[in-house]
């Protein structure tokens, strides 16, 4: 038995008291901003590693940033995806329908045709261009911010804003928060709003397609601030264990609602490097530059589908806007951080590019642009036909009792009774339209 | 009970063996698995090994690694990961080896697997049966004995099933693998291996002389939300589950007490016309629970009973439960609602 203590760690009287370190971003409300800090590597240096190869060839690559298209608006490098003019109009159009979509549906919601919406400016790149370097029956478990997704599958518009009115042609019958989409007809999974729930699921999908020996793959996104959930480190030991065929985004718009990128680790590691410590592929990408990312989601998808495994892709941009409707950025933010963003915006520079290449300009932009309007204009006619939020244009109420399980048990259809007795008790000569 | 009148399928010439629960857990797993080849069987240790109390054991072998399988130690990842193959089509199976250890998994079965149908609108679902051993009385300390059904049953959109026998266990954990809904199996293990009578100074009774112990060979199903009166009886209703039905079997007996017992079975969705018809019947209800009592799932059925029964009640309802204390080691036998509890909760209930 020992006489003293084990420990003689007891001369401690000339070390300073300990300190928390509590994070703080660089510039707040009113601050000048000066992103010089930031390393940001030219385009077109990085190696691109065979998809077949280890995991640990592709380590380096966390630390970097893939970018494609250089200051000069040309791309270059390895990584460069070589898409031809007609792709690179196709997602450029996506991007900006997106970004149109965005803007229309932001002052819906100011005009109270809804309770809540959630705009993608400035990450437009990461969700679309995914899209197109996906196959279109690759399952996606998106996070709420990819909307560019559904629209790159050609989903159609008046569906997506029937679900934001929670009207009565809404197809999720008015149950979830606007722009909680799900359609799995267009291989996109339904949305949940917890965070970072979807991301174990991609990676049961994936191994799951993999028993079965199917052929399509998952890819999922998050944002770096849910990627400190516990549901992240799931997804990646689940993915890495059962080398499942999975595409992890994480899309790092350095803000978490009022929390910059600092809360969930950013300070002392890129989140690509968490492939590290799990053994699989990392890329870290140039989130705004849609050729980069395009590139990236390529790679790792066809890695993924050759039994290659899982990969984990930052995508670093900017979230130009607020967290959603309820947000108001600059209570905590530095205005100019959006306008000092060195990665510029997605979409002029996707556009920049084709100009570059002689196959686009600016008149044909601004006809698009305009069409684009309009295309969402119409939609949105169409859409609300059917009745915005509020307005009494809903499902039946009996729909509120119906898909908590594939069959009414008796408590809720008891419950479905008292609702519709409700409704009456007020409004006497209420009936179900 | 017959087979007969329970099965869907004639099992008239089905041949019949004495399992225990464990073996009967296992049979009705391997019954699915040659069924549906989109059952997978999945979970820590489950897969080599066969699990710690053995539930899955020789199945790996039976039905390959791709099906049945061992996996990190992560809830969260085993159910997030079941909600995902659900989604894709397959009918996952996953234990969680102590329910004790399902909390980590919460999220996942709370705010996933359960809304997963009402969210999307029946676009997507979660065929998922969760299975846990639950519940004391094998001195599993605080984090080995929990009975946890209280959360789930509070949770729209989850089925939770708890079997008292071997026959049960295979029926119902086939039909929760074949319901389209998500179910939590809790699995009383102090009941694996034998019926326990409360008295637990005394040996413990294998389940080879329990009627119940006999299970066909093959495919046969219990329907769910269907409770199982165990024995008919005029004097009070007992409304219970898992292992306490088996206490107060033993317990009333040996009072010589005509109580009716009834076998929940199905906690959620309730099968309130039994329970309703007994208690319209003898006008006195016991309800017992080795969960907690506050919250627990004795009192969301005592506002039932009141709810749908005040005017036939001859006594207020009684409530035997464990108490609100977590579970503890040394003390396990002064937590469980035992013969002394259930005793005197029956003669309050003879005296009013």
């Amino acid at each position: 038995m020992a006489d003293r203590p084990a420990s003689d760690i007891s001369a401690r009287g000339n070390l300073p008291p300990l300190e928390l370190h509590v994070p703080e971003p660089p510039f707040r409300p009113g601050d000048p901003v000066d992103y010089s800090y930031l390393e940001i590597p030219a385009a077109g240096l990085l190696p691109r590693p065979d998809e077949a190869c280890a995991a640990k060839e592709t380590h380096p690559l966390c630390d970097g940033l893939i970018r494609v298209m250089g200051d000069d608006h040309c791309a270059v490098g390895a990584w460069d995806p070589k898409l031809d003019p007609e792709t690179l109009r196709r997602m450029l159009r996506v991007m900006a329908l997106t970004r149109a979509f965005d803007d229309r549906m932001y002052r819906g919601q100011r005009q109270g045709k809804t309770s809540f919406y959630m705009k993608c400016t400035g990450e437009e790149a990461t969700s679309v261009a995914s899209a197109f370097a996906l196959a279109d029956d690759d399952m996606v478990f998106p996070s709420y911010r990819q909307q560019g997704i559904l629209i790159a599958r050609g989903y159609p518009l008046t569906e997506m804003i029937n679900q934001i009115y929670s009207n009565r042609a809404d197809k999720l019958k008015g149950r979830q928060l606007p722009i909680m989409y799900s359609s799995r007809e267009h291989s996109f999974f339904s949305i949940s709003g917890n965070l970072a729930t979807q991301y174990p699921q991609a990676a049961g999908w994936a191994m799951a397609s993999a028993i079965k020996g199917d052929t399509r793959i998952a890819a999922s996104w998050i944002g770096e601030g849910s990627s400190a959930e516990g549901d992240a480190h799931a997804a990646f030991t689940f993915a890495t264990v059962f080398n499942a065929p999975v595409v992890f985004n994480i899309v790092n718009n350095q803000w978490a609602i009022s929390s910059f990128s600092g809360f969930a680790g950013a300070e002392r590691a890129t989140f690509a490097a968490k492939a590290v410590g799990y053994g699989i592929a990392g890329l870290r990408v140039d989130g705004n530059d849609a050729l980069a990312v395009y590139a990236a989601m390529r790679w790792a998808a066809n890695r993924a589908r050759s039994n290659g495994g899982p990969t984990l892709i930052e995508h670093f941009t900017y979230r130009a806007e607020g967290h959603s409707t309820s947000d108001d950025p600059g209570q905590y933010r530095s205005a100019h951080e959006r306008e000092e963003w060195p990665l510029g915006d997605p979409i002029m520079r996707l556009k920049r590019h084709l100009a570059a290449l002689g196959e686009w300009t600016e008149d044909q932009h601004a006809a698009m642009d305009l069409e684009l309007i309009e295309q969402v204009k119409a939609a949105t006619k169409e859409a609300e036909k059917n009745g915005v939020l509020g307005h009494g244009m809903h499902h039946p109420f009996h729909t509120m009792f119906e898909d908590v399980f594939e069959e009414l048990p008796w408590h809720l259809e008891e419950q479905a009774d008292q609702a519709i007795r409700e409704r009456r008790t007020k409004w006497p000569e209420w009936k179900e339209s | 009970m017959s087979v007969l009148e329970e099965g869907p399928v004639s099992l008239a010439d089905a041949p019949v063996r004495r399992l225990n629960m464990i073996e009967a857990i296992n049979d009705a797993l391997s019954v699915m698995m040659e069924r549906d080849s989109n059952v997978v069987v999945f979970g820590e240790d489950v897969g080599y090994f066969g699990g710690v109390f053995r539930a899955t054991a020789g199945l790996q072998k039976k039905f390959g690694k791709n099906r049945v399988f061992d996996t990190p130690i992560n809830e969260c990842g085993i159910i997030g990961a079941a909600v995902g193959m659900g989604a894709y089509g397959l009918r996952p199976v996953p234990e969680i080896q102590f329910a004790d250890y399902i909390y980590p998994g919460l999220d996942q079965l709370i705010s996933e697997a359960a809304r997963m149908r009402y969210r999307s609108a029946g676009e997507f679902t979660s065929p998922i049966t969760v299975r846990s051993p639950f519940g004391g009385g094998i001195f599993g300390g605080q984090t080995h004995s929990q009975s946890p059904e209280a959360l789930f049953t509070h949770v729209a959109g989850i089925k939770t099933i708890i079997p008292a026998t071997p026959y049960d266990a295979k029926g119902l954990l086939i039909s929760a693998i074949e319901d389209n809904d998500p179910v939590i199996f809790f699995e009383p293990k102090r009941i694996y291996n034998g019926p326990f009578s409360g008295n637990y100074d005394k040996p413990v009774e294998p389940w080879a002389r329990h009627p119940d112990s006999a299970v066909p060979e093959g495919y046969y199903s219990i329907p769910l939300g269907k409770a199982r009166i165990v024995r008919e009886g005029e004097a009070l209703t007992v409304l219970a589950y898992g292992t306490m039905i088996h206490v107060a079997e033993a317990v009333l007996a040996d009072m010589g007490v005509d109580a009716e017992i009834i076998d929940l079975r199905t906690l959620v969705p309730i099968d309130i016309e039994t329970v309703e018809k007994s208690v319209q019947k003898t006008g006195k209800v016991l309800i017992i629970h080795e969960a907690t009592r506050t919250c627990g799932y004795g009192a969301e059925l005592s506002a039932l009973v009141q709810e749908r029964c005040f005017y036939h009640l001859e006594a207020p309802i009684e409530r035997v439960t464990g108490f609100d204390t977590p579970y503890p080691h040394s003390l396990e036998w002064a937590y469980f609602p035992g013969p002394v509890r259930i005793g005197e909760a029956v003669d309050r209930l003879l005296k009013a």
